[in-house]
């Protein structure tokens, strides 16, 4: 200690403070600025890439309607899709649009209920052993490829389906079920984070009172976590919005209205994906294949934006 | 020493406990009067607040926990496997360091105890709830504002809530683990004397670190020292000549 004040000592008397304070200031140009300006271009080049897609996305996206006339309350509404037709094409993309929203609302009425009960589980039932063995479960199943998870669908459900419950096998049913196991681990992931987060001393409070462990967590646990178990919800329904390829190995892709649970029907990123390929770049067809990714994007936007409500509404 | 009293809701005998291999508390015998306000005294890791977990089973949730004696609650021994810890807890309320009122409205937070146990009755709920809030001199800061979240409450507040949820259930005992430690002096003043209401109709046993709180409020202190009860005695006793050295050391600022 008395060795180390000399040396500051030493060096006190045999630098002036303003030298001091000049060198110092070379050091902070090696290591400050440069590690500021590394940082700032990550940055930089991740928000110019969204900026620039979301450009990219909505001057193509608009273009069918601006350059090619079609209008948008024939897309949003109609329910004739035939962009082929030489004479007189049809752009009405609802039977997709009502696709998209159905098959993920149905995979999140299945999903939600599985993870969150999968989530309770494991921080409240069994946070020892069941977290052990539901933890590597829930990674492996982010794990698998959503193409396996399509071949996978197309091998045992549909047939069982077709079987089982009648009709095509491609349907609704299959998508939405193959959609419920992917977005499983998001909704149980975030929902276990949200339970585990919350104070032990709403627990001991309850539990003080002579609570029983299903009224602790019914009462108190989950209407306290109950924002952040939609924003779970929420992520989970993004990702359902947005899967493709494994939607569209069971889904059958028609482009007529579903009118049963059963019926096979199209989304909005099956028919882009399946179209994609056979329509020439600046096209009509193709122009409005982009306007419906135009719409997907929009309705990233959207799920971001309530989850932002929703977290900010976040209790605790 | 020993001492014999009639009148005792918890009478407590040869109480040992273990945190897997460490004894925490040893041999303990505790008699707790009805109807007054007993004080645990010592110093941190002592086992004070390990003691008071004991008396509503609280300490069942730490895991690895082992105890053997008995803990006898109005004659009837709780380390008994068959106890009913919803019936006990019912009667034995707690109140915890900081207040932790759930994320509810202030209404929802007190009538939280009377709903589990299976009053759904919105007028019969109402009269429990003003009449908690009133025993905790909290009805008329809130009346106006029954179902605001409770957690816009201040410090103070929240805490006299706890106590009022507590008291909703109709307990004859509340357990206090060191009530006005996150507390500023008034709100902890507020505290104490709703303490010295309370007394009249509920067995109050308060775990404390501030020595002049127990004096205060307590009809008996205990000085727990290392999982062991060194001493139990009226209050001014302790407080004036101890019978331990060890207590004396302690009251007197020599250690701990």
């Amino acid at each position: 200690m008395t060795y180390f004040r000399g040396v500051i000592f030493f060096m006190e008397k045999l630098v002036p403070a303003k030298e001091r304070l000049l060198k110092s200031q070379k050091n902070w140009m090696n290591g400050e600025v440069r590690g500021k300006i590394i940082v700032f271009i990550c940055a930089i080049i991740m928000i110019s890439a969204t900026i620039a897609i979301t450009i990219f996305l909505g001057t193509k996206g608009l273009q069918s309607f601006i350059k090619n006339g079609v209008s948008l309350i024939e897309f949003l509404t109609g329910k004739q899709w035939n962009p082929s037709d030489q004479a007189k094409p049809q752009y009405g993309a609802l039977p997709f649009i009502f696709g998209s929203f159905t098959v993920t609302f149905l995979a999140a009425l299945i999903a939600a209920p599985l993870g969150i009960g999968g989530a309770i589980f494991m921080t409240e039932i069994a946070p020892s052993w069941g977290r052990k063995i539901l933890q590597p479960v829930i990674e492996l199943l982010v794990g698998i490829p959503s193409v396996v998870y399509g071949f996978i669908g197309l091998t045992v459900l549909v047939p069982f389906i077709r079987v089982h419950f009648g009709g095509l096998g491609f349907s609704l049913l299959s998508g939405m079920i193959v959609l419920s196991i992917m977005i499983l681990p998001t909704i149980t992931t975030i929902a276990t984070d949200a339970m585990s987060s919350l104070p032990k001393t709403l627990r001991e409070g309850s539990y003080a009172l002579g609570a029983t462990r299903w009224q602790t967590i019914r009462k108190v646990l989950i209407p306290a976590a109950i924002p952040s178990l939609l924003t779970a919800i929420v992520l989970g329904m993004a990702r359902a919005f947005g899967e493709a390829l494994a939607v569209q190995m069971v889904i059958g892709n028609v482009k007529t209205m579903p009118h049963s649970i059963l019926d096979a029907s199209g989304t909005l990123t099956t028919i882009i994906t399946l179209n994609m390929g056979y329509t020439t770049f600046g096209s009509p067809e193709n122009n409005i294949l982009w306007s419906m990714g135009l719409l997907l994007l929009i309705m990233s936007f959207a799920f971001i934006l309530l989850i932002r409500y929703l977290s900010s509404r976040r209790k605790i | 020493m020993v001492l014999t009293y009639t009148n005792e809701i918890f009478d407590i005998n040869d109480l040992n406990l273990w945190y897997a291999d460490h004894h925490a508390l040893k041999s303990i015998h505790f008699p707790i009067i009805k109807k007054e306000v007993t004080a645990i005294i010592g110093p941190s890791g002592c086992g004070k607040s390990t003691f008071i977990k004991t008396l509503n089973l609280m300490i069942k949730m730490v895991p690895n926990v082992k105890m053997s004696g008995e803990i006898n609650y109005n004659g009837k021994n709780i380390l008994n496997s068959k106890m009913d810890l919803v019936e006990l807890r019912k009667n034995v309320g707690m109140v915890f360091q900081k207040g932790n009122p759930f994320p509810q409205s202030i209404f929802d937070n007190v009538a939280y105890g009377p709903r589990i146990h299976g009053i759904t009755k919105r007028k019969h709920l109402e009269e429990i709830v003003i009449k908690a809030l009133m025993d905790v001199a909290l009805w008329d800061e809130v009346k106006d504002r029954l179902n605001a979240p409770a957690l816009g409450l201040s410090g103070g507040q929240q805490q006299r809530l706890c106590i009022a949820r507590a008291l909703a259930t109709k307990p004859d005992v509340i357990l206090m683990d060191e009530p006005t430690s996150a507390l500023d002096p008034i709100s902890t003043l507020a505290i104490e004397e709703l303490i010295l209401e309370l007394k009249e109709k509920y067995t109050i046993v308060i775990v404390t670190h501030n020595m002049q709180q127990a004096a205060r409020v307590s009809d008996k202190t205990a000085f727990f020292l290392m999982g062991e009860l060194i001493e139990l005695d009226e209050t001014s006793k302790i407080f004036s000549k101890p019978e331990d050295e060890r207590t004396e050391g302690y009251i007197t600022g020599r250690f701990g």
